[in-house]
Order: structure tokens, then sequence, then C-alpha cells
């Protein structure tokens, strides 16, 4: 006669559906619908999607692509020479290496300006977290991730890795600027 | 009658034990909450160092810490109790012995060793690789192998459960379908073998990497498989404590769906389109691509959100509609008003309901759109999101459970029994606020698994504004206080079990006694076209649905603001 006992009518699912049922199932899935197609308008009209742009890389690859954006456009260093600080030019392809235990190098971008970003590990999983504007993406190793960014307030920005990557995880924290 | 048992009938309910499936029962509840105990002497350590003011664990130990909490927490204590669970729902619910009690001994022995190899090798260091354990980040082999273990142990108890409706089936125990309860815990047990066979696709070739019989798993393919796993587990326990939610409306209030219609097809969709999750988790990846994120994340175009929405409105309806027909007629609330709120069994699953749906829900569909993710991916509020799920929704549905099962199952007098009616308040509303407060500062941006939110030694640290500080500290407080609503529950489960005053077990026959055919009840004919006979649940169902959508756009709001991306 309940939940825990067999249906007491054997047909059972010619049981007439309640009104308080069927109106709430009608609403519930118009609302589902409503937030089906939200994503879907969001990539027609909205401005924050990710891009699925990828390709497989190697950390020989990437490490090449990246040093050759350093080496042409540094215009300072910090923390002792450690990090370059790069200003690339607006609208190209810009690159951040994540590894044990750091982002390199840093970035000095344009405010209003856009660029290509790419990202990859050179060895375990690690997290892209832009601070304080709160961007998460994950970065994958062997997998090169380039996603067009346009900063639209200028200031100093962090990114912490927040995605697990041992002992020295919480050490790891890069630097984007934006002018 | 093919082998020597015995049926003992529980004076005090009416159910009845198969002797085998009593023992089995016992032994795997005993077995959660011994992980439960466990799990939660480790939140200690895990609360207590993300309060930024304490600071307590040393970075290796609180990640060797999180590791153990996470899977003995998620994995072993809720699995070992889902198991107690199944074989209620079929040996006890449909009278009858339990299809191979042997094998579901092995079952048993297995997960038991498996879960005290993974902790082990926990324990020893070098593989604080979260429960997640994604490569090419690499734990010791017997890390892989314990759960291994356990998943086959698992397995193999899923098909004791389907063994055990066939007995039924064959041996005429009960008549027509299946009760809801049961439909439920076979849903559940569905997605389990899908679950667990993903799960094996991907731990075995990683033990297999971690022994160096191969050399590579690639890790954005072990992150999509692992996922499979990952999540559809949790549709187990969404399945699993739902069940429970309507076998508790049925106990305390003697309630009855108000259409088997509709509360079976919910669970059915959930079978239909529950394993396309695993996409939630990789919605900030690279390599996937669009279409398949926004497909997949929504369950195809979220109809297993519709379905617990569904359930949302049908348990407390249920519950309405029976406490209506015994005359709390009055107003919109009444019913719910003259409640038993002083019996845990009935509070502990209402919180959960609660709790489940505006938290847990609200929130799980929020970090599961496609766009909104990238303002949550990874930081602390997704551990708040999954504590309002697998704490307040399962583990708290479990714990009332218990309270029922305490004279039942365990044959004792309740100790404590006023430590008992005030848990539920405790455990539940603590978490309430833990879940909240975690959200706050996810929010804010405050990664997850993360020792040191000041980046002590870090070149380049970033300061977190006072509020995240503020917030974790609140997680810190909540925190404890949910541990000791954990302990109350610990002490009077364990100590009614060992001191607890014995009761009559009732009469046994070494025969079942078949469930009775029900004559349909009055209200069967006169639901539907009178409609509308919870109204108070739909009211309940409009508030859930207006801070659903409140919230759901203020997200989009806050994503608007970010910089551009495409
Ligand atoms: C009793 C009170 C509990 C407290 C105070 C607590 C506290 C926490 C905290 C603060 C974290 C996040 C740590 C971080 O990411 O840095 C966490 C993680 C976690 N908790 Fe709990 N927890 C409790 C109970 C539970 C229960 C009952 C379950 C499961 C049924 C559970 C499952 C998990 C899981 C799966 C994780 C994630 C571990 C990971 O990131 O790999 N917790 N817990
Ligand atoms: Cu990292
Ligand atoms: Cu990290």
């Amino acid at each position: 006669m309940s939940a825990i006992s067999p249906p007491a009518e054997r047909l059972w699912w010619k049981h007439p559906i309640d009104r308080v049922e069927g109106m709430w199932i009608g609403i519930a899935f118009v609302w589902s619908m409503v937030m089906f197609f939200m994503m879907v308008y969001w990539h027609m009209y909205g401005g924050q999607n990710l891009s699925t742009e990828t390709y497989k890389t190697t950390p020989e690859q990437f490490t090449v692509k990246a040093q050759a954006m350093v080496d042409q456009y540094t215009v300072r260093t910090e923390v002792d020479g450690q990090y370059p600080v790069v200003a690339p030019p607006v609208g190209s392809d810009v690159y951040m290496i994540a590894r044990l235990w750091n982002f390199w190098p840093i970035l000095q971008l344009e405010k209003g300006q856009t660029y290509r970003l790419h990202l990859t590990s050179l060895d375990y999983n690690h997290g892209f977290s832009l601070q304080p504007a709160n961007i998460n993406i994950q970065i994958v190793p062997g997998y090169e991730h380039v996603v067009t960014v346009t900063p639209n307030q200028s200031g100093t920005y962090s990114v912490v890795c927040n995605e697990y990557c041992g002992i020295g995880h919480h050490t790891m924290v890069g630097r984007i600027y934006v002018k | 009658m093919s082998t020597a048992t015995t049926y003992r009938t529980c004076p005090r309910s009416g159910l009845q034990f198969e002797s085998q499936a009593e023992k089995l029962m016992l032994a795997n509840a005993v077995a959660a909450v011994v992980f439960l105990l466990i799990g939660g002497l480790l939140a200690i350590g895990v609360v207590l160092t993300r309060w930024p003011s304490i600071h307590w664990l040393e970075a290796d130990t609180f990640y060797k810490v999180l590791t153990a909490h996470g899977i003995d927490m998620l994995i072993f204590w809720i699995i070992f109790f889902e198991i107690a669970v199944l074989y209620f729902c079929s040996s006890t619910l449909l009278r009858c012995r339990l299809a191979t009690p042997k094998i579901a001994w092995t079952a048993f022995a297995l997960m038991v060793i498996g879960a005290v190899m993974n902790n082990v090798a926990v324990y020893q260091g070098g593989s604080s690789v979260m429960m997640t354990s994604y490569v090419p980040m690499m734990a010791a082999p017997h890390f892989y192998l314990g759960l291994i273990l356990f998943a086959v142990g698992a397995l193999i108890a899923c098909f004791v459960f389907l063994g055990t409706l066939v007995v039924a089936k064959a041996e005429k125990t009960y008549q027509g379908s299946v009760p809801l309860v049961t439909f439920g815990a076979i849903t559940a047990t569905i997605i389990a073998v899908f679950t667990i066979v993903s799960g094996a696709i991907i731990l075995v070739p990683t033990f297999l990497l971690s022994i160096g019989v191969i050399d590579k798993v690639d890790p954005l393919v072990y992150r999509t498989i692992w996922w499979a796993f990952g999540h559809s587990s949790q549709q187990i326990n969404v399945s699993a404590h739902i069940s429970i939610w309507y076998a508790v409306a049925a106990i305390a209030f003697g309630a009855r769906p108000m259409s088997e219609r509709v509360s079976r097809g919910a669970f059915l969709l959930y079978i239909l389109f529950l394993q396309l999750a695993s996409a939630h988790h990789l919605l900030a990846d690279p390599g996937l691509s669009t279409e398949w994120k926004v497909v997949n994340t929504s369950y195809f175009m979220y109809f297993a959100v519709l379905a617990s929405m569904i359930h949302g409105l049908t348990v407390p309806g249920a519950m309405e509609v029976a406490q209506r027909q015994k005359g709390y007629n009055k107003g919109l609330f009444e019913w719910l008003r003259k409640a038993p709120w002083g019996t845990p069994t009935f509070s502990g699953v209402f919180i959960s309901i609660i709790g489940f749906g505006f938290l847990g829900g609200i929130s799980g569909v929020m970090m599961g759109t496609e766009q909104l993710n990238m303002i949550i991916h990874n930081t602390i509020y997704v551990p708040g999101h999954f504590h309002a799920t697998v704490v307040i929704g399962t583990t708290l549905s479990f714990m009332a459970l218990t309270y029922f099962l305490i004279p039942v199952l365990f044959k004792r007098e309740m100790i404590a029994p006023t430590l008992a009616k005030w848990q539920p308040y405790l455990f539940g509303l603590s978490m309430y606020g833990f879940c909240l407060v975690m959200m706050g500062a996810g929010t804010l941006g405050v990664s997850r698994r993360h020792w040191d939110m000041a980046f002590q030694g870090s070149a380049l640290a970033y300061e977190w504004p006072g509020a995240a500080y503020m917030m974790m500290g609140l997680v810190g407080v909540m925190g404890i206080a949910a541990i000791a609503g954990g302990a109350i529950y610990i002490y009077v489960t364990v100590g009614s079990l060992l001191w607890g005053k014995k009761l009559d077990q009732g009469q046994v026959s070494s025969t079942p006694t078949p469930v009775p055919a029900t004559a349909p009840a009055a209200a069967v004919q006169t639901y539907g076209s009178s409609g509308m006979v919870a109204p108070g649940s739909f009211v309940l169902a409009i508030i859930f649905l207006v801070a659903f959508v409140l919230y759901y756009f203020i997200n989009w709001k806050y994503l608007s603001q970010l910089w551009g991306l495409s």
C-alpha cells in the first residue's frame, strides 16, 4: 500500500496523473528547455565562450614557440631575472607554459585588444585560474589549447594554479599585466 | 526451496528478514560506518588546515589526508551502505531469500580488502593523487589495485541483487510489479554496472602503467573515461537516496507515490540520460567539441534534471497526501507543521530533500552549464556543491535510514534518543552553512585542493580579498560543527549496536510469507481528475523554481562582465 510495497493497482502505468504533477512536469520541462537553449544562445550572441581550438603538442615543440616569443618581445624581467615580462603585439599568438611549479613567462597585454593565448602543461594537469577576474580553464599535458582573450579592464592579474599538482601546488602562481 | 534458511518477521515494522541477507546487510552497514568514522576523522585535518588562521597540517600530510577523506567518504562509506540498501530493497522488501549468499560474502570480502589496501597505499605516502588520480601523476600500484578489487566486489554485489530479484519472481513472493523503492534500487544498480565498467576501463590500464606494463595513458582520454565513472557513480547515489526518501515517506507516513507512473518514469529518465553527465567535469578542458559539451552536460536537454525536479515534487507530495488523509488539512502547510519533526528518520530526510534541492541541485545545474563552468571550475565552489549533494543528500538520508534500522535490523533499542533527535539538525543545518560559505569562497575564486591560500614561498603570490579569508574561516567553523554532528551519528549507531537493549527479534519461520496482495486503495481511483492533491508541495516547488531561475541568471550576468573569450 505504499512505496515499499508492490503497487496496489496492477496496471499502475495507467494511473491518472494528478494536476499538481502534470503542471509541475510542464513547468520543469519548459525550464529545462530554457536552460538548454541559453547555452546555444550564448554561443551565438554572448561574449564569453571557451574556445575548443586544440592541438596535440610536446613539451619541446611548445617550449620552442614560447621561447621565440620571449626572445622577441621581452620588455623587462622580474624576480631577479627569473620571469621575463613579455609584451607581444596586439592580436598575436601568445604562449604561457604551466609546469611544476610556475607559469612562464609573465605576459603584458593591452586592454580591449584580442590575443590568441596558447596554454599547455609540460608535466601534470594544472589549472589556469585568472584572478581576480575568476576565469578558470583546465590545462592538460600534451594538448595545446588556444583561447582567444580580450581583457576588458587594466590591472595586475594573477594566474593561480587550481588543479592539484603536487607538493608545490600552492606556490604555483603566474601573472598577467593589462595596460 | 533450494537452500535452508530462516525468515524473521520484525515485530516493530512487519518487515521480513532472511537470515543470510540480514547478516550481509549488517556487515555492509557496519563497514560503511567504519569508513564514515575514518573519513570523518580525516575531515578534521582537512578543515583545520583550510581554516586560514589555523592552517594545521603540513602540505604533504594535508594532501594525503585529503586524498583519503575523499575516497573513504565518497567511495567506501557510500558504496558499502548502498550494498546494504540493495539487499534490503530486494530480499527484505520482496520477502525472498538472497540469491547466492556465499558469493555475496565474497563480494564483501573483496570490498573490504580493496578498501583497506587503498587506504594503506595512501597513508604510506607516494599516493597523494586525490581520488581523481589524474595521469600522468602516479600513485603506487596497490592504490589502483585496491580500487579495482573494491569495484569488482561492488559489481558482484550488484549481480547478487539482480539475482535476488530473479529469485523473488521465480518463487512468487510478490505479485504484480516490484515496489517503487525497489524500482529505484534497480535504477541505481543499472547505473552502477555502467559506472563500474567505465572505472575498470580506465583504472586497469592505469594500474598496468603503474607497474610498468604499458608506458602511456593519454591524460585527456583518462579524464574523459574517469569521469564516466566518477560522475555516474554520483547518479547511483542520487537514485539510492531518492529511493530512501520514498521509503521513509512510506515508513513515516504510510505514504504511497502520488502516481507510480510519474515516479517510475522519472527513474527511467535517470537510466536513459544520467551517463552523459561526465561532461560536467570536462567543460573547461581543451580538445572536446562545443556540441559534445552542450549535449552531454545537459543530459541531452536536461532530461535528468527534469527527473530530479519531478522527484523533488513527488516525494514531499506523497507525504502531503498521506498527511492530508489523516486530517491535517488546514491551509497549505498544516501537513508539514504536524510532521514528526522529533523523529530523526523523518527530520533527516526532510532536511536532506530541501538541502539537496536548493543547495546541491541549483548549484549543480549552474556549474554544469557550459559557459558558467568557467567561473567555478576547480574552485572551492565545487566541493561546496558536492557536499550539498553527497553529504546533505546522500549521507544524511543514509543516517536517517539508520535510525529506522537500529530497532528493526540491529534489534536494539536506540541509545541516547535525545541526541539522535537533534543530530539531523546539527549535522544537516551546519552542512547547509558549510556548503554556502564554500560556494561563497569559490565565487571569489578560492581554489579547491589547495594547501595555502597565502601562497607561502611563491615569488608572485596573489592576495585574496578579505572576504575570501572570512569565508574560509567560516568553512572551518561550520565544518567542525558538522563533524560534531557526524560524531553523534556514529556514537548513537555504534553505541546502540554494542550497548543498546536487545529487542525481541520476532517470529522465525523456515519459509517466507509472501507479500500480501493489496487491494487498490480508495485513493487510487480518486487521484487525478480531482486535482491539486498536494498544493503545499506545489508551492514549495514554485519557491524552488524562483530561487533557481534567479540564481541561474545572476550567474550569467556575472559571466557577461568577464574578459571576452572566444
Ligand atoms: C563531516 C563533515 C565534513 C567536512 C567538514 C568535510 C570537509 C571537506 C573539505 C573542506 C573539503 C575540501 C578540501 C579542499 O578541496 O581543499 C572536502 C573534500 C571532499 N569531501 Fe568532505 N567533508 C565532510 C564530509 C564528507 C562526506 C560525508 C563526504 C562524502 C560522502 C565527503 C566527501 C568529500 C570529497 C569527495 C572531497 C573531495 C576530495 C578531493 O578533492 O579529492 N566529505 N571535505
Ligand atoms: Cu599546477
Ligand atoms: Cu597546481
